[in-house]
């Protein structure tokens, strides 16, 4: 019994805090993408946002689990485009070691999150 | 040992451009990481290290930069067309192809340029019978024959010089 | 001059990972899916790269921008691959509307 209401309140935490990063990207980003103030790396970054709000809706929203692991393969892949407009207004080029190492992490996880799904034991 | 001095060298290779601005004190870490590397993993890289020898393997390579880079341009076409379009113009299935190629890298770089060219995406691979199971989004043939013929063909013809 | 092109490049790369990410939302299963994002969103991110490379010229951060370039192109596919593989051993359908499956046929 208490188990079973520890894994409803995990799941109601996850799915309030999704939640809130979506209605966090979609009333900051949306004005300031249609203001014609903004400067470009911005309007950028912005439409960045745009699409992990896209990916973090598929998380919400996929009825099995691969849809969702496929989502957070794609989270990886985007994020590592984020760091490199990163690197270009503060000009420093850690920025680009930051993407590197991500794109490889992103990459065993995306294998492991596979090997889970088919059911089998990580040294097969 | 000789795969193992060629591993040496491209790991080395690229420690010096992982740290470009060049300095000897990276280098010599360099010289230590690469070497461990390479008695680690030893055979592992390579099968056939007499292949690094060969210019025109090099020179097809190249071709087939130039050829992968245009078809990835056509499939980022096509599925944002696909994507965009209000009716969803999608027609998927699983067909099987086969393939001559034998080498585990030639048959990586296949599933790889198959993966990201036109409309075809690799499911699995069975290296002893030398076929492959591939979604294709717009199924033009079912028969094996047809869609090794649409599918695998132009790229098959020039990973064989490259890799075999 | 080199900063217009590079800018070029990285909006040409936000545009395909828009593209993908719709795809991600509109397509009916996951195979479908994965279509579109594997091949949207990793040469998106390539182009954005690219244009990094282009605006920050050749020396360290455009080289390493070159390496990061190389790694997503052998390494996006083989995830792809053996997500797709995991889903299809986990047991999730084809959509109905697919064609054939040969897969399923012959691993019976």
């Amino acid at each position: 019994m208490m188990k079973r209401k520890a894994k409803i309140l995990s799941w109601l935490l996850g799915l309030l805090t999704m939640a809130a990063l979506l209605l966090v990207i979609t009333v900051y980003t949306l004005p300031s993408l249609l203001s014609w103030q903004s400067p470009y790396l911005a309007r950028c970054f912005f439409v960045l946002m745009l699409c992990f709000a896209l990916c973090l809706l598929r998380l919400l929203l996929g009825p099995t689990a691969a849809d969702r692991a496929v989502a957070v393969d794609t989270l990886g892949i985007l994020i590592v485009g984020f760091c490199a407009i990163l690197s270009i207004p503060t000009g420093r080029s850690w920025y680009i070691d930051i993407a590197i190492a991500w794109a490889l992490q992103s990459f065993i996880g995306a294998l492991a999150l596979a090997k889970y799904l088919e059911g089998k034991g990580f040294d097969e | 040992m000789k795969s193992r001095i060629i591993l040496f060298i491209i790991g080395f290779f690229i420690w010096m451009l992982l740290g470009w601005p060049f300095d000897l004190q990276h280098a010599l870490v360099g010289i230590f990481a690469a070497a461990l590397v390479a008695a680690l993993t030893g055979d592992l890289f390579t099968r056939r290290p007499h292949h690094f020898t060969h210019i025109s393997r090099y020179l097809w390579f190249a071709y087939y930069i130039f050829i992968f880079s245009w078809e990835c341009l056509k499939a980022n076409i096509d599925v944002a067309r696909r994507v965009i379009s209000p009716r969803l113009p999608i027609n998927p299935g699983i067909v099987k192809v086969k393939t001559t190629l034998k080498s585990d890298t030639g048959l990586t770089f296949l599933a790889n340029s198959i993966t990201l060219t036109p409309g075809t995406f690799c499911v699995d691979i069975k290296p002893e019978e030398g076929s492959l199971y591939i979604h294709w989004i717009d199924v033009k043939s079912e028969d094996t024959q047809e869609a090794s013929r649409l599918i695998v063909e132009k790229f098959e013809k020039i990973l064989s010089r490259i890799f075999e | 001059m080199s900063e217009v092109l590079g800018y070029i490049f990285i909006l040409f790369g936000l545009a395909f990972d828009i593209f993908g990410c719709v795809g991600l939302i509109r397509l009916p299963d996951v195979y479908n899916r994965l279509q579109a994002v594997t091949k949207c969103v990793t040469l998106g991110t390539c182009s954005i790269l690219f244009g990094v490379v282009v605006i920050k010229g050749f020396n360290g951060t455009g080289i390493k921008a070159l390496l990061c370039i190389v790694f997503l192109l052998l390494t996006a596919p083989v995830a792809a691959h053996a997500l797709a593989r995991g889903a299809h051993k986990a047991g999730v359908k084809l959509w109905e509307g697919s064609v054939c499956d040969k897969y399923e046929e012959d691993s019976k």
